[in-house]
């Protein structure tokens, strides 16, 4: 492992993103716009102060997953992956430049957002603002960590983008969004209380309800940290060195 | 170990290579010498990649060893010793040309001059600032050749560098070849075009998986009575074909 060739990676990556203006308004305005649209649709009930933080949390995982997995499944059928694999740079090398890149791009897209969402909308923020903008990086880190493994299984782009409906909608319909994670069906609750995006959501809650959330916020993020170095490990498990 | 013949670059001993359930490789025993440029040449689908794709580490191999620069294919020592083009070009169409060469470069611990030099070597300073996606495929083949001569490799696999270039380039770059090799670089150089085994010191003749040549062209003329190298190996592979029907 080497933090010179991590940055190295990070920087490729970054640069390619500034080649790519149609991605980075993708992942800027996406969310801008869907806060819009909801905070124009509840005008005037309570929904958008219920769900907004919620969806601050969940729309830098979804964004950073499919960003990630498409990108990594590039590196692999673009022959480039081969070529790496030649060379003296490790595997964890590869996936934390790629989660440090998409981590930057994740705070950008999270201060837009929030900044959107708490100027424009009028979101009702009780916690700081900075601690929204962390469990956002938190959430988005989280969505490339599982981008990357996902990548593992997938063999084209197509089937590495059906795989965001597949790992991401199951963790939306049980992380308490649409129904409080304490009234789901009893069944359901142990795979609400595994799943990352629980967590994520949990924390974007206690950020919107409390002054001063760090308490509850804490663990919520060190359940999220844990999924992502799960995550990382297993995906490094994926990229294998030699194939046949 | 013939006259002249230097110390192996690649040694290849009773390797077994099955790719998706078909038997690619039986039992390839090869030696590629030290400091000379060795031509992999025969029909497509003869495993010419699949070899590349051992010695340099990449391919999962059932039995048998490839020993390189006298330690065993993949191990990390090598990573930054041994060189490798894949056939399709593997570089970053988002990326310049620059950028991709620099970045591969940086991987291997080697600096932006010699990022700079590779690509001169290549002749694409004129283009070092296109993105690579906009480049013919000639020019996307020679940026994922210039990324591999960045560290400067003791040895050099490369599948197919000269494939669609035209034939001023392909003097060019087997000038460059030899060059490396005079100074030392093992080279294993595959190629589809049978006028490039006269510009090889060694071809290997690869035919489903069996070696049908190994030696300098002139011992393969004398051999098979032939004037050139594709009627040589025309009669080398027809001859093959007769014995696997009887
Ligand atoms: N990714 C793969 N998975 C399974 N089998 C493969 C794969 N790549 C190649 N093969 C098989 O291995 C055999 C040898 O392929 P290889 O690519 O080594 O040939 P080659 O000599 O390089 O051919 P060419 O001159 O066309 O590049 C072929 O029969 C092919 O079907
Ligand atoms: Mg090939």
């Amino acid at each position: 492992m080497s933090v010179h060739r991590t940055l190295v990676v990070t920087a490729r990556v970054l640069r390619q993103l500034r080649t790519d203006h149609r991605t980075i308004a993708l992942m800027l305005l996406v969310p801008v716009v869907l806060m819009g649209l909801l905070a124009w649709i509840y005008n005037g009930t309570p929904v958008f102060d219920h769900i907004g933080p919620a969806l601050l949390g969940v729309f830098p995982f979804v964004v950073m997953f499919i960003v990630t997995s498409v990108a990594t499944l590039r590196e692999r059928t673009s022959g480039t992956l081969e070529r790496l694999m030649t060379t003296p740079m490790a595997k964890t090398d590869l996936m934390i430049g790629y989660a440090l890149a998409f981590g930057l791009m994740a705070v950008l897209q999270a201060v837009v957002a929030s900044a959107f969402a708490i100027y424009v909308c009028g979101l009702d923020l009780a916690g700081p603002v900075w601690v929204l903008v962390v469990v956002a990086v938190a959430d988005a880190v989280l969505g490339t960590a599982l981008g990357l493994l996902a990548s593992g299984f997938a063999r084209t782009e197509f089937q590495a983008v059906q795989f965001m409906p597949a790992f991401v909608l199951p963790q939306f319909l049980l992380c308490g969004l649409l129904v409080a994670r304490d009234q789901l069906p009893q069944v359901l609750q142990p795979f609400s209380d595994a799943l990352p995006l629980s967590y994520a959501v949990d924390a974007m809650n206690e950020v919107a309800a409390a002054a001063d959330p760090l308490g509850q916020v804490g663990p919520d993020l060190v359940v999220i940290a844990a999924w992502i170095v799960a995550s990382l490990l297993l995906g490094s498990l994926t990229l294998r060195r030699r194939t046949a | 170990m013939a006259p002249g013949a230097t110390a192996a670059a690649v040694e290849v001993d009773h390797l077994r290579v099955v790719r998706g359930g078909r038997v690619v490789l039986p039992d390839l025993s090869v030696t590629v010498p030290a400091g000379q440029v060795v031509g992999l040449l025969g029909p497509s689908g003869g495993g010419k990649t699949t070899l590349m794709r051992a010695v340099v580490g990449v391919q999962v191999v059932e039995s048998g060893t490839v020993t390189v620069l006298g330690e065993p294919a993949g191990s990390p020592g090598l990573r930054s010793r041994v060189g490798y083009v894949t056939q399709a070009p593997s570089i970053y169409d988002d990326l310049t040309v620059r950028e991709n060469v620099r970045f591969f470069a940086r991987m291997v611990g080697a600096d932006t001059a010699s990022a700079e030099e590779a690509i001169a070597a290549v002749d694409l300073e004129s283009h070092a600032g296109v993105l690579a996606g906009r480049l013919s495929g000639g020019q996307r083949s020679r940026v994922s050749l210039a990324s591999a001569l960045v560290n400067h490799p003791e040895l050099l696999v490369l599948d197919e560098p000269t494939v669609g270039l035209d034939p001023v380039l392909r003097r060019d770059l087997w000038r460059l070849f030899h060059q490396l090799a005079a100074a030392g670089t093992s080279m294993l150089v595959s190629s589809h075009v049978m006028d490039e085994a006269a510009r090889c010191e060694r071809l290997l003749l690869l035919r489903e998986g069996r070696l049908l040549a190994d030696e300098p062209l002139p011992a393969l003329l004398e051999r098979t009575g032939a004037v050139d190298a594709e009627t040589a190996f025309l009669s080398l592979i027809d001859a093959a074909e007769k014995e696997a029907a009887s």
